[in-house]
């Protein structure tokens, strides 16, 4: 084999997710009554961006074989605090945001401990920490409300020389000054080791805690950064029970959808990215074909089925069936 | 190492399974269950009579038919995140069929759990023979049966009424001051009890919990086996809604959706190794009574929604650091 | 590091009375060692002699209850694999420490990567890694393939150019031969002569004495825990050391066996033309009944894959399968069990194959049989009682109760175990993958003696072992496989070590024609 094969073997599950996203985001603007405008980008950027840093969330999770189902709820609830900080003057601003991103990772940094130190499986855990995180969401924002320096929210969500969505050049930014040296760093190779095995990663004395508890923490970071995100979108803040468990839903769907391997040790958040706006798009896909609102959630659902049996279509051709159990 | 001991085999009193697995997580649930009896005497001395606890019995037993379905699938190391939509459609499904006809009324509740079992089938076979992880495709048909029910009540909360079949199944008395629900909870344990201990399909339930290959080596038809621990899990969920749509006297949407997390909690809180192959039917029974009083003890001191789900939340994760915890790597 | 070289047998690293519990059982009793620089150390013992439990504390993935460890004569103390890595001691495992998500060279760099500006260097990284895998005699593998696309031999390779990347004063290889192809044996053999030329001290553990009388300059023998005796190399027969390892003469090891009839047994098993992708071609044999026959060969050339594919395991086999002279398919183990058939297999690995370890030892030998012991859907108690005593009884399983999981038994039990748990169904095709590795020379004898007390009952068995000694004392015939074929058939008096070794090497075969 050659230098780009392995590169290849390395990075099939981010291609195929970017391939998925290609194909249908291609269906969706072929259908789009005004075509690729720059403020159809933008509408698709900011909301695919939404769902884009709970998807790296909860891919970073995954990746050291655990879930976080609380993803949503840190989500929620530092879009609950940024609706009381993120306002006022630029330095206040500032503060806000610095607060709102050390809330996520504070909330991510709980939910590693209870996981490492703790020992509980982070199903259960992240279940129980999620209640918590919405109850002080909820404290915060018992109705909708409050507000947030709108001029940088429309800096952030706006366009960039009139064209480039600024959202995503944020994502682009994050991937690389988060994402990236995370992954080439000692940490993020121990995540890695923890999720594909645990006891070989042991054995080579990899530092196993620091990794787990590394990739715990910037996954609440990247969770928080969807909060601050949300309430540069809307405006407001709100403890909406049934969109945080949504989003912790389709964040889970959209690293499948990415190649992220749910066993743990396989994929990247750049592949949960491409899953996050694969699965916004069939909701926009929805919209320009032109469907009854009241097939709409009907139509998600069979998407979402199909789509994952695809991703389960690669087992059908194993030849060994003890491949089917690992 | 070396052999620790020899010589003939020792023979064990034979107790049934449910009792031979009591172990502390069990005992230590049941532990809980007596302190918050105590801490709600403490607020209410209504707390300690027998109408409050069988009212509390009442209102666990649905969250117990929920939660024995729940225990199947996670006994073999899988995830039924479809319960929430599965009961909401088998409590509409059971009152759109009893406006059916004569026959309807009759045929509402079976009506209403094999829609559930329906639902259980596709995860089965998705799970079983496709290999999709159970995560997923039971948070996909969720999402499908939501969109199912969506369309069916167009949108609005439906007018359904529960059957009186359906009302009597819930809150009548076969046994003077006896909810049915509860000797409907009971049944289903009796049953529980015995398919987990005394069948082979209970054997083979927790073999693929410990390891899948080692069963399917073993000659055991894994994927059947899966296949139907699903099946039951989704007519469990249906039943548990048609419970409780009898016990609120009518079907609504989202009805099922404060069911979801809490079957998880009382499974894991009664024992359940959450990665399968390990727990007893007797620890989900505590784990539900658990929580069925937690909720009870927050509601009855007023707190409000917001502090209910961060007490919730703590006292779950304190009783998993206390018991649930896996094992020290060395 | 000190590489000024002859000042023979420095001792570098030295254990006084260390001493290891596990709950109650004694792993590790008052054990002392001595190893010196530049020499290679042999440790032999059966297995739970306590040499893995050694290992482990000096690699410092256990910590020990007792006694004291001195590196180079000052007092050491591992809390972790981490501390003892830093020390300069490195482990090759008999279980594999590799992470398969990884690729080769992240995996060889794993416990100290290069770093630059904090991040991992991967340039760095892959000159190491190219560095380490050819002074381990491996440089055909690449350095960016990913650790689960290799196969078991290639890990091994893997995992020794890794140890060798640490740069150790100490190095440990236990079992690491185990899974390697003759020529990667030999490859090894030359590396670890270098690395005791360049002074390092290297611990040796392995079951095969061959290599041991080939390497090693000292001997340590440990039996329940304590070390029994240290000797010069080649100081003592092979006699004398196996005697110390078990503590009581060895008598026959294998059974004896039955002259060979006349007429050809009656075939039981019968395969014609079994065929599945690349690994397997063209495979036609029989095994009749009251035959041992055994599958030989190197490691990886289509043994295993033989046995899953008769076993309904694998998908798309091609070829004719009779049983008893009539065609059968089999999709699934299911099917292979079933009364008309009465098929066995033995997996390859216990603990994630055989059994479910945190079971009971009750429920594991009653598992494949449970159809039979069900009565009007419940379990029968009393059949089931009373066929895991039959099986605890004739198997001889030495167990505290049957209602302890199966993964406290020792490995011996264990194996014990999972050959009850088929034998119960009464097979009448016992098909068998290495079923004596990792374990001790007593159950290994045992199981021999049942194999030939199966074949005398009127069994099918086909056996692959990766032991020629157990296939050559076991066997009635030898099937050798290379490449995914048969190219041998060796029984009677052709059936020889040499002849094995030259046949699983497919060599040599022209003169053997000649000679035929």
């Amino acid at each position: 084999m050659t230098e780009w094969r392995y590169w290849l073997n390395e990075q099939r599950g981010t291609l195929i997710g970017l391939a998925i996203f290609l194909m249908m985001f291609a269906v969706y603007i072929a259908n789009h009554p005004a075509g690729l405008t720059a403020n159809v980008a933008q509408t698709a950027a900011n909301k695919g961006v939404l769902l884009a840093f709970v998807a790296m969330a909860q891919a970073l999770v995954v990746i050291t074989a655990g879930i976080d189902l609380s993803v949503g709820m840190i989500f929620i609830l530092t879009n609950c605090l940024a609706s009381w900080i993120v306002v006022g003057s630029p330095l206040a601003t500032t503060a806000g945001v610095v607060g709102v991103l050390a809330a996520g990772m504070l909330c991510g940094a709980i939910n590693g401990l209870l996981v490492i130190y703790g020992r509980l499986q982070p199903i259960v855990a992240t279940i129980a920490t999620g209640a918590v995180y919405f109850g002080i969401a909820l404290l915060l924002r018992p109705f909708p409300g409050g507000s947030v320096n709108e001029d940088l929210a429309d800096a952030v969500t706006g366009r960039l020389f009139g064209v480039v969505p600024a959202s995503l050049v944020l994502l682009a930014a994050v991937v690389l000054l988060v994402w990236i040296p995370f992954r080439r760093s000692v940490a993020g190779r121990a995540a890695y080791a923890a999720g594909s095995s645990e006891p070989a990663a042991f054995m080579s004395g990899m530092p196993l805690r620091r990794g787990k508890f590394a990739a715990y923490t910037v996954a609440g970071l990247f969770a928080g950064m969807g909060g601050l995100f949300l309430t540069f979108f809307t405006y407001t803040g709100e403890a909406a029970y049934a969109s945080g468990g949504g989003y912790t839903l389709w964040s889970i769907a959209a690293v499948v959808l990415g190649g992220v391997s749910l066993y743990g040790g396989r994929g990247s958040a750049v592949g949960a990215i491409f899953g996050a706006f694969a699965a916004r798009t069939t909701g926009d896909m929805l919209f320009v074909f032109d469907v009854d609102p009241l097939w709409q959630p009907l139509l998600q659902g069979v998407v979402l089925l199909i789509a994952v049996s695809i991703g389960a279509a690669g087992l059908l051709r194993v030849r060994n069936r003890l491949e089917w159990f690992r | 190492m070396s052999e620790t001991s020899e010589g003939p085999v020792a023979m064990r009193t034979r107790l049934p399974q449910a009792f031979r697995r009591v172990d502390r997580a069990v005992l230590t649930a049941f532990g809980c269950i007596l302190l918050l009896l105590f801490i709600g005497s403490l607020y209410s001395s209504n707390f300690l009579s027998l109408d409050y606890l069988l009212q509390q019995l009442k209102v666990a037993s649905f969250l117990g038919v929920v939660a024995a379905g729940m225990m199947l699938v996670i006994l073999l190391g899988h995830i039924d995140l479809s319960v929430p939509w599965v009961m909401t459609t088998g409590a509409m499904m059971a009152c759109a069929a009893a406006g059916f006809g004569t026959l309807g009324p009759a045929l509402a509740i079976p009506f209403g759990v094999v829609c559930g079992a329906l639902f259980g089938l596709v995860n089965g076979l998705a799970v079983a023979y496709l290999r999709i992880p159970s995560m997923i495709i039971t948070l996909a048909t969720n999402v499908v049966a939501q969109g199912l029910m969506v369309l069916y009540t167009g949108g609005f909360s439906p007018s359904d009424s529960a059957p009186a079949a359906v009302r009597w199944l819930a809150t009548g008395h076969v046994v003077p001051g006896v909810p049915n629900a509860i000797l409907v909870w009971a049944l289903i344990s009796v049953a529980m009890v015995v398919l987990l201990s005394r069948t082979s399909y209970g054997r083979s339930i927790y073999g693929i919990g410990n390891s899948e290959r080692a069963a399917y080596l073993s000659g055991v038809d894994t994927r059947r086996v899966v296949m139907i621990a699903f099946i039951l899990s989704g007519a469990l969920s249906a039943f548990g809604g048609v419970l409780l749509a009898g016990y609120a006297s009518k079907a609504a949407q989202a009805m099922g959706d404060a069911y979801l997390l809490p079957s998880i909690a009382a499974v894991v809180l009664g024992g359940t190794s959450i990665l399968g192959g390990r727990g007893s039917y007797l620890g989900t029974v505590a784990g539900v009574i658990l929580i069925t009083l937690l909720q009870s003890i927050l509601s009855v001191m007023q707190m409000p929604e917001a502090g209910r789900q961060i007490v919730y939340g703590v006292v779950i994760i304190a009783m998993l650091l206390l018991y649930g915890r896996t094992p020290a790597s060395r | 590091m000190d590489t000024s070289g002859n000042t023979a047998a420095m001792p570098l690293l030295r254990m006084e009375g260390v001493s290891k519990r596990y709950g109650g059982v004694r792993a590790l009793e008052n054990a002392h060692l001595t190893v010196g620089t530049g020499r290679i150390h042999a440790i032999l013992g059966e297995n739970g002699a306590g040499k893995s439990t050694l290992i482990k504390v000096i690699a410092g993935v256990v910590e020990p209850d007792e006694g004291r460890m001195l590196l180079g004569g000052r007092t050491i103390s591992f809390r972790s694999p981490a501390d003892a890595a830093a020390a300069g001691i490195a482990c090759v495992f008999q279980e594999l420490s590799l992470i398969p998500d990884l690729s080769v060279a992240d995996n060889i760099v794993i416990s100290n990567p290069p770093r630059r500006f904090g991040m991992i260097d991967r340039v760095a990284q892959r000159r190491i890694a190219e560095e380490a895998l050819s002074r381990a005699g491996a440089a055909d593998i690449h350095p960016r393939a990913l650790v689960r696309d290799l196969p078991l031999s290639r890990r091994q390779m893997v995992e020794i150019a890794k140890a060798l990347a640490r740069q150790p004063r100490i190095l440990i290889l236990d079992e690491a031969t185990s899974a390697l192809t003759a020529s990667d044996v030999e490859k090894v053999f030359a590396v670890l002569k270098r690395l005791k030329a360049e002074g390092l001290a290297i611990l040796y553990i392995s079951h095969r004495m061959h290599e041991i009388a080939e390497l090693a300059d000292e001997c340590t023998v440990f039996r329940n825990g304590r070390n029994v005796e240290s000797y010069v190399a080649g100081t003592r027969t092979d006699g004398e050391v196996v005697e110390m390892m078990i503590g009581r003469e060895v008598s026959t090891v294998f059974p004896a066996k039955p002259e060979p009839s006349p007429d050809p047994p009656v075939p039981i098993l019968e395969c014609r033309d079994l065929g599945w992708g690349e690994r397997l071609r063209d495979i036609s044999f029989s095994v009749g009944a009251g035959e041992v026959v055994g599958l030989g060969g190197l490691d990886g050339q289509g043994q295993r894959d033989l046995l899953l594919a008769l076993f309904g395991v694998l998908r798309g086999t091609s070829g004719t399968l009779l049983v008893d002279g009539t065609p059968v398919a089999i999709a699934s183990p299911s099917a292979a069990r079933v009364a008309g058939i009465g098929m066995a297999l033995i997996p390859e690995d216990r603990k994630t194959e055989g059994l479910m370890l945190p079971m009971t030892v009750r429920e594991n030998l009653s598992f494949a049989t449970l159809d039979r012991l069900t009565k009007r859907g419940m379990i029968d108690r009393d059949a089931e009682q009373a066929a895991i005593e039959e099986m605890v009884r004739l198997l001889g399983i030495k167990t505290a109760g049957l209602d302890i999981p199966v993964g406290a038994l020792s490995g011996g039990n264990q194996q014990k175990v999972v050959i009850a748990k088929w034998l119960m169904r009464k097979p009448r095709i016992v098909l068998l993958n290495d079923p004596t590795r990792g374990i001790d020379v007593g159950t290994k004898q045992e199981i021999y003696q049942l194999l030939r007390r199966l074949a005398d009952a009127g069994a099918a068995i086909l056996f692959y072992s990766t032991d020629y000694d157990e296939l050559i004392g076991c066997c009635d015939r030898v099937l050798v496989l290379y490449d995914g074929r048969i190219v041998r058939e060796l029984q009677g008096e052709g059936l020889t070590e040499h002849a094995l070794i030259a046949s699983a090497l497919n060599v040599e075969q022209a003169d053997q024609l000649e000679g035929a």
